[in-house]
């Protein structure tokens, strides 16, 4: 199949992945028996105590619906939904901060996010990996049991009860880290700058925590099947240092299935990021998300989850690209 | 990766597949004792949860029954919340709930993930490409903005029945995933040949042949789905967007949160959920890797 085969692939992949995500985003709203417009004149009448007539009301539907793109029949609507999101990133005004719009919204909360998960997801990778390694390599040691110990008690712990104990535990039990974070916005001093870093810090432990536990155990696994194969035991007889068996020949060849899991699993990990920064307060997608679907604010929702699985599925591309750098099989054929 | 956590079943599976005969007393040794722990926690935690329950003075979602914020007693074992629940009798229902829900959708998803993974990795060609495109694109989507805009749209108008058809509808990818993989290299096997050059059509081939071989693995994959459905539903009730007023795991701490447990100096309220959830994800998470082993060292002897 060689590299172009490989990369051809995997784009096709990826189109047809946010093409589809962008369809279902499309589709549910609209095969809810809920309309937001309506609910949202719904919530103005109530405000006004009834006393709008039926005239203004129908005025008011009819501009609502067009700024809303929800003018035409369903497949008109879906056309220009998909040429608003794909051509202009935009997702109309938000029903809550009328009218600003909501991808500015999105715009800024974007960095948040990326900056959290990016860091954490590298830094749980890196070292559960590291950890699950030596645990796999010495799998005859005791130590390794207890390594893998902590592997099986971290692993099935999920995301909100993680986050809720770290809380718990520093912000609480020990006051070092603030209950309620703050973080400021506007121009960046270094003071804000650490700020934001301090208050980041037990949110990142949460989502580290939670990465970490996964890592040790299939690196663990991995380590000690490739442990076993003959090239790894004629390196062994060949002279070759533990160090040098272990770092070259297993962790170079346990890698690959490990990167392939990492491009599998970032929804997950997405996902636990969204739980982690609505329990934490944290201002990225998470919160929005979380707010907006509380306060009704359509526009927003779809937004933020269309940045959603656009953000998961480029991620996933790309480390599924670097594949081909790392197994040189891909490579040669 | 616990919402995930737990799935990911690709993690453990390829291990315990790889484990030769060589070894077979060792993992024996090894490895049985989490089967063991697995499932004690487990029998004790279901059957105390479906029990007990019986037994209970009043139904403990209703608010108001007690007086609030009562201490531990021998009336009350964690004492009672800020809404006058009994908070030992809400995570009795809780438990039996989030339970109830887990095998439910671990059943729709293992008949699901079965037809799509196995007839994919059976048959093959155009057909089993289309399948995997759909499978990778819902194992790429993250699902929990789905499950926030559904909850958004539907909240409260849904009942707890309904929260496990979403979860099955976006939760069974990672397992037909799973499942193909095994059907792949079983569709190169002498005795599927056998099978076919002997008459057989392919539904009588996937039914008798290659069913019985991949039911360990379904096993382990059902209750890997039971751990995903709890967490994920819980999840979702801990942000408020799933069936709050049904006690589940999440939704306790949900109300926990919501009236600042912790401020107010209510660490049970808090810590008891926390501390039964992490037994049950730990003694479902024993149990799978326990039968996965198990499984393994059966093969072995074979």
């Amino acid at each position: 199949m060689g590299v172009a085969g490989f990369i051809a692939k995997r784009i096709a992949l990826y189109f047809a992945v946010l093409f589809i995500a962008l369809s279902i985003t499309f589709l549910l709203p609209r095969l809810m028996p809920v309309n937001p417009v309506d609910t949202y004149i719904g919530e103005l009448q109530s405000r006004a105590s009834s006393t709008l007539d039926p005239e203004g009301i129908a005025e008011l539907r009819e501009n609502l619906e067009s700024l809303y793109g929800l003018k035409g029949s369903l497949f008109e609507q879906y056309i220009s939904y998909l040429d608003r999101v794909i051509f202009h990133f935009d997702f109309g005004p938000s029903f809550t901060y009328f009218p600003h719009p909501v991808s500015d919204m999105l715009a800024n909360a974007i960095p948040w996010t990326m900056g959290l998960l990016l860091t954490a997801t590298i830094i749980a990778w890196l070292l559960g990996n590291a950890v699950g390694l030596v645990a796999g390599y010495f799998y005859k040691k005791r130590a390794a049991t207890i390594l893998e110990f902590v592997g099986i008690l971290l692993y099935p712990i999920p995301y909100y009860i993680l986050a809720i104990t770290v809380l718990m535990l520093f912000a609480y039990i020990f006051p070092i880290f603030p209950l309620s974070a703050t973080f400021p916005v506007g121009e960046m001093t270094l003071q804000k700058a650490w700020m934001i870093f301090y208050n980041s810090l037990l949110p990142g432990l949460a989502l580290v925590l939670a990465g970490f536990g996964w890592n040790i155990l299939s690196m663990k696994a991995l380590a000690i099947a490739t442990s076993e194969e003959p090239y790894v035991t004629f390196a062994r007889l060949k002279g070759t240092s533990d160090m040098t068996r272990m770092v070259r020949y297993v962790f170079r060849n346990a890698l690959l299935p490990q990167v392939t899991a990492l491009a599998l699993s970032l929804g997950l990990i997405f996902n636990g990021a969204l739980l982690t920064e609505i329990i934490f307060s944290y201002p990225g997608i998470g919160l929005i998300m979380r707010q907006a679907a509380s306060g009704g604010d359509y526009n927003v929702l779809y937004g933020a989850i269309a940045v959603s699985i656009f953000a998961v599925a480029t991620a996933a591309l790309v480390i599924d690209l670097t594949y081909p750098l790392l197994d040189p099989r891909i490579r040669h054929r | 990766m616990a919402n995930v956590t737990e799935t990911s079943p690709p993690a453990v599976a390829p291990v315990a597949a790889e484990e030769g005969p060589k070894r077979t007393t060792d993992l024996m040794w090894l490895l049985n004792p989490r089967l063991a722990i697995g499932l004690t926690i487990l029998l004790i935690m279901g059957v105390g949860s479906f029990v007990l329950p019986l037994f209970a003075p009043a139904d403990p979602s209703l608010q108001g029954t007690y007086i609030r914020n009562l201490p531990p007693s021998m009336e009350h074992l964690l004492g009672t919340n800020a809404l006058g629940q009994d908070i030992f009798w809400f995570l009795v229902y809780a438990i039996r709930n989030s339970l109830s829900l887990g095998v439910v959708v671990a059943i729709g998803v293992s008949i699901i993930a079965t037809t799509v993974g196995l007839s994919a990795g059976y048959i093959g060609g155009g057909y089993e490409r289309f399948v995997m495109l759909i499978t990778d694109t819902v194992i790429t989507i993250p699902l929990l903005p789905i499950l926030i805009i559904l909850g958004a749209l539907i909240r409260g108008n849904t009942s707890f029945f309904a929260v496990g058809i979403i979860i099955i509808i976006f939760g069974w990818a990672w397992d037909a995933r799973t499942v193909r993989s095994m059907a792949l290299s079983l569709r190169e096997r002498e005795f599927i040949n056998m099978a076919r050059f002997s008459g057989a059509n392919t539904p009588q081939i996937i039914l008798r042949e290659i069913f019985p071989y991949v039911t360990a693995y379904i096993l382990v994959g059902f209750i890997n789905v039971i751990l995903y459905a709890i967490n994920t539903e819980a999840a979702l009730a801990v942000i408020g967007l799933s069936k709050i007023e049904v006690p589940t795991l999440g939704s306790i701490i949900f109300w926990a949160l919501n009236y600042n447990a912790l401020f107010t100096g209510h660490y049970l309220w808090l810590v008891a959920p926390i501390v039964a959830a992490v037994t049950l994800f730990i003694g479902l998470f024993l149990t799978s890797t326990g039968f996965n082993a198990a499984f393994a060292t059966k093969r072995g002897v074979q």
